[in-house]
């Protein structure tokens, strides 16, 4: 880049704005117990919540790609009523608080809820307090990430190339799978891993609808708050640090593959 | 021609698009090349995509190879399309986007990649099938987006400009390459382009069409030699004039007539090429006709000679030469003298 | 003794800029403290130290009270983390030996855990033992908290083997599952199930007996308005407020 004269008010909240941002990150480098890291690493704890979560993110991005990749290309394809108000009300999880979205899940999918009732009743199945409880809070926030990346992604995407083969023959579900899901495969892959990480980092949902349980329901987050509620700070650092090396770890491995800006 | 008893494509396109409407006739016997010209706007774009079904019919019919496939999807109809910048599909390599079609069409993996490979072969690119279209050169390009659209073997083959994209020397060569595919094609082709020479070299007959209306209809002979609109006489390189004949004259303006050898009575054209024309500075002695006093408006480098624009009772084009120009003093606003020679006026009927 | 200690540090927080009461207010009419006072408290605490603090305001023109209630071992680690708080009153000793900066702390009540279920009892619980079944979801307090603590001793004492689905970070959110119909039992404070007998029902059990915690509470020594916090916990341990507290189903110390 050339080194061209910034301007000052530009230049100086832009750095405060880096500042901010990285500064919280030092302090919890800063108060790091680098001697007793390793052994802390190896606590059997730290290690059934880490699988825990990487299990669980997984697994909802997953869901999230199943359930919100079709959702988006009927957004960005189909014209139908209400589609502005089904687009709002995607995006509702996205600036709700996630203890709220998890009182709604106890309220819809709880023992007690309008549809947990019924699966109660009919399967015996109560998601509260398993890992699938897990799995679902965490779709549920990260859901609207990956929808709003694909229909971006789909809009972007020249839609003629589906008219196209249309002409060949090719009937709607084989483009979809054959022409529009490769065209739109690198925002797809960008949706998953910004789905992937929000579900990682996903707490107040989690601990409303799926409470609290070590190796069931407690993931990473909810164990450094627990660690931390319990008074014991540095174990709470050694906790956040991993989930930061972890998750920053896995995103910088994706973004040279995947999600390298234009 | 028009008298041939078979028609593979009979169709009546009624479009609306807003303010916009499109309402063409279209018929196109076997083995024919259509040609669709016209400015842009005229609506040739969305005829080909009402006929490939990407564009809903609000009236006519669409009747192909005795077939009513008005009603049809895109991907049952018998059509194959080359698109103007051919939409090769950029994640499969050249042979795969050839093979796609036979694939849809119900084909096994390897007898469509068989046909794929026979096509790039007859398109000259069987050493390019493993390559994806971002290696392609755009030449090639467009001969896998033709591959493509004939590996389903289309009854009625649309292509939109498919020469547009390529610069002028890759043009010429392929626009050679593609008449004799066309020429191959036993099935309909249409062809909606802008260019008049794309037009004139791959087709057999000539569909014009201005603002959603076919304007004029022939072979390519008939249409240069005596166009009825301004949009074809200046595509042709003619001046172009409606009036009244009267014998072997037709008056077009107030008080100027023009006179050709031709005869004409009633509601006609008369037409003249800019090289016909001469321009003098005094007015000329000797022959009286087809001479009216100009204002020069503009002048253009045209080919080895210039082409000068001049206003007066009617609008006039002249090719003249540089050596003529440097006498002349061409300058705007200079009054000329103009001289149309009546062997090259042709006359005929609106 | 109360008044003399008070005034001087009024005195001094009036140099500091920072009394919240009605400026110019002649400190002789009757209030010698003013200005806000930060009260950290135990979940359990929630319904009577709302209604303490309303009555200390009305006794003490020029104050407010304000509250942040959570499970005690947050609120320790909040303060260690340097939480302005003035007042500190946890459900359990160990959570306010955690507070560094704490004085010496008095206890003002006990409490004692129940089993919390559903109105009318439709499992049928009737005490420790039957937490035991396999189809009773139970959730509990996370040990770091003083119910949770409190609830594992008495498990112990009892020698049945109870499996929560979820380990809650304060009594009030266990209490809250058990609402909810997430769960069909949560060991609680009593206190907390008398604030909520509209909604739960409260089994007794005996090992309860063996957990019961003592309530502290405390000046803070980095307290901003210590005058204020002092009168405060004054107010807590007079007899006005025992009256609200034994109503809740504390019992004194």
């Amino acid at each position: 880049m050339k080194s061209a004269r910034v301007p000052v008010p530009l230049l100086v909240p832009a750095v405060l704005g880096l500042v901010f941002l990285i500064l919280p990150l030092v302090g919890l480098l800063a108060r790091t117990p680098w001697a007793t890291l390793f052994d802390r690493l190896g606590d059997p704890g730290v290690v059934t919540a880490l699988r825990l979560s990487l299990l669980t993110s997984t697994l909802a991005t997953v869901l999230c790609l199943v359930l919100g990749v079709p959702l988006a290309w009927l957004l960005a394809r189909v014209t139908f009523p209400g589609r502005r108000l089904v687009r709002a009300l995607i995006t509702v999880p996205l600036v709700l608080p996630p203890v709220v979205g998890g009182i709604a899940l106890l309220l819809a999918l709880g023992r007690r809820g309008l549809v947990g009732q019924w699966l109660d009743a009919t399967f015996g199945i109560t998601l509260p307090f398993t890992t699938a409880a897990v799995v679902i809070a965490e779709s549920f926030v990260a859901l609207p990430f990956l929808v709003i990346a694909v229909e971006g992604a789909l809009r972007g995407a020249d839609s003629r190339y589906e008219e196209a083969a249309a002409t060949l023959g090719s009937k709607r579900w084989t483009t979809f799978t054959h022409v529009t899901l490769p065209l739109v495969a690198p925002g797809i892959a960008a949706g998953a891993v910004l789905c992937w990480a929000r579900a990682l980092g996903e707490f107040g949902a989690t601990i409303t609808f799926a409470g609290n349980y070590p190796g069931v329901t407690q993931t990473m987050p909810l164990a450094v708050y627990q660690t931390m509620e319990s008074g014991d700070l540095e174990g709470a650092v050694v906790l956040s640090l991993i989930l930061l090396v972890v998750s920053v770890a896995i995103l910088a491995g994706l973004r040279d593959r995947w999600l390298t800006a234009p | 021609m028009a008298d041939s008893p078979v028609t593979l494509l009979d169709a009546r396109l009624v479009v609306r698009r807003g303010e916009f409407r499109l309402d063409i006739g279209l018929r196109i016997e076997p083995g024919e090349t259509v040609a669709l010209l016209g400015p842009n706007g005229a609506g040739k774009t969305t005829a080909l995509r009402a006929l490939a079904g990407l564009a809903p019919l609000q009236d006519g019919h669409l009747v192909l190879d005795g077939r009513d496939i008005s009603e049809l999807p895109p991907e049952e109809r018998p059509i194959g399309v080359v698109f103007q910048d051919y939409l090769l599909f950029p994640h499969l390599s050249a042979r795969d986007n050839v093979a796609f079609g036979p694939r849809r069409h119900g084909m096994d993996r390897r007898s469509a990649h068989a046909v794929a490979d026979r096509w790039l072969e007859r398109v000259g690119l069987a050493e390019h099938g493993r390559r994806k279209p971002r290696n392609l050169s755009g030449g090639q390009a467009q001969r896998v987006a033709l591959a493509r659209a004939l590996a389903v073997d289309p009854v009625l083959l649309l292509l939109d400009e498919p020469l547009a994209a390529l610069d002028a020397r890759t043009r010429l060569e392929t626009r050679g390459e593609l008449r004799r595919h066309l020429a191959a094609h036993p099935g309909a082709t249409l062809l909606v382009t802008h260019d008049p020479l794309d037009a004139l070299v791959l087709a057999d007959r000539l569909v014009i069409v201005e603002e959603g209306r076919v304007v004029q209809e022939g072979d390519a002979a008939t249409i240069t030699a005596r166009p009825r609109t301004d949009y074809v006489a200046r595509l042709v390189g003619l001046n172009l004039y409606r009036g009244r004949g009267d014998g072997h004259s037709v008056a077009i303006a107030d008080g100027l007539a023009l006179t050709s050898t031709d005869t004409v009575e009633g509601d006609a054209f008369v037409a003249f090429p800019p090289s016909a024309v001469a321009l003098h500075p005094h007015r000329p002695e000797g022959s009286p006709r087809n001479t009216w006093a100009a204002v020069l408006a503009d002048v253009q480098r045209h080919g080895d000679n210039l082409r000068v624009r001049l206003d007066g009772p009617i609008s006039v084009a002249a090719d003249i030469t540089p050596a003529a120009a440097a006498q002349l003093h061409l300058e705007p606003g200079r009054e000329l003298w103009v001289a149309v020679k009546a062997a090259e006026t042709r006359a005929y009927r609106a | 003794m109360r008044f003399a200690v008070a005034a001087g540090l009024t005195a001094g927080m009036a140099l500091a800029g920072c009394g919240g009461g009605k400026a110019g207010e002649p400190m002789a009419s009757g209030s010698a403290v003013t200005g806000t006072i930060t009260v950290f408290a135990a979940a359990s605490l929630t319904e009577s130290f709302t209604t303490i603090g309303r009555r200390f305001e009305v006794a003490h023109p020029g104050t407010t009270v304000t509250f942040n209630f959570a499970g005690s071992s947050a609120l320790a680690t909040q303060i260690n983390e340097g939480a302005p708080a003035d007042v500190f009153a946890a459900a359990s000793p160990k959570n306010m030996q955690a507070v560094t900066d704490a004085g010496t702390p008095a206890t003002f009540v006990k409490n004692q855990l129940v089993i919390v279920v559903a109105k009318g009892n439709p499992k049928g619980v009737a005490g420790l033992a039957g937490l035991t079944r396999p189809d009773l979801k139970v959730a509990l307090c996370a040990e770091a908290v003083p119910c949770g603590a409190a609830a594992r001793t008495a498990i112990e004492a009892s020698g049945v083997k109870v499996t929560p689905v979820t380990l809650e970070q304060d009594v009030k959110a266990a209490l809250s599952k058990v609402k909810l119909g997430e769960v069909d039992a949560a060991l609680v404070y009593r206190t907390d199930a008398k604030a909520s007998a509209a909604d739960v029902d409260a089994v007794e059990f005996p090992e309860s007996a063996k957990a019961i915690n003592d309530y502290p509470i405390v000046v803070l020594k980095t307290a901003k308005n210590p005058a204020g916090a002092r009168a405060f916990v004054d107010y807590v341990l007079s007899s006005e407020a025992a009256t609200v507290l034994t109503g809740a189903g504390f019992q004194a110390p």
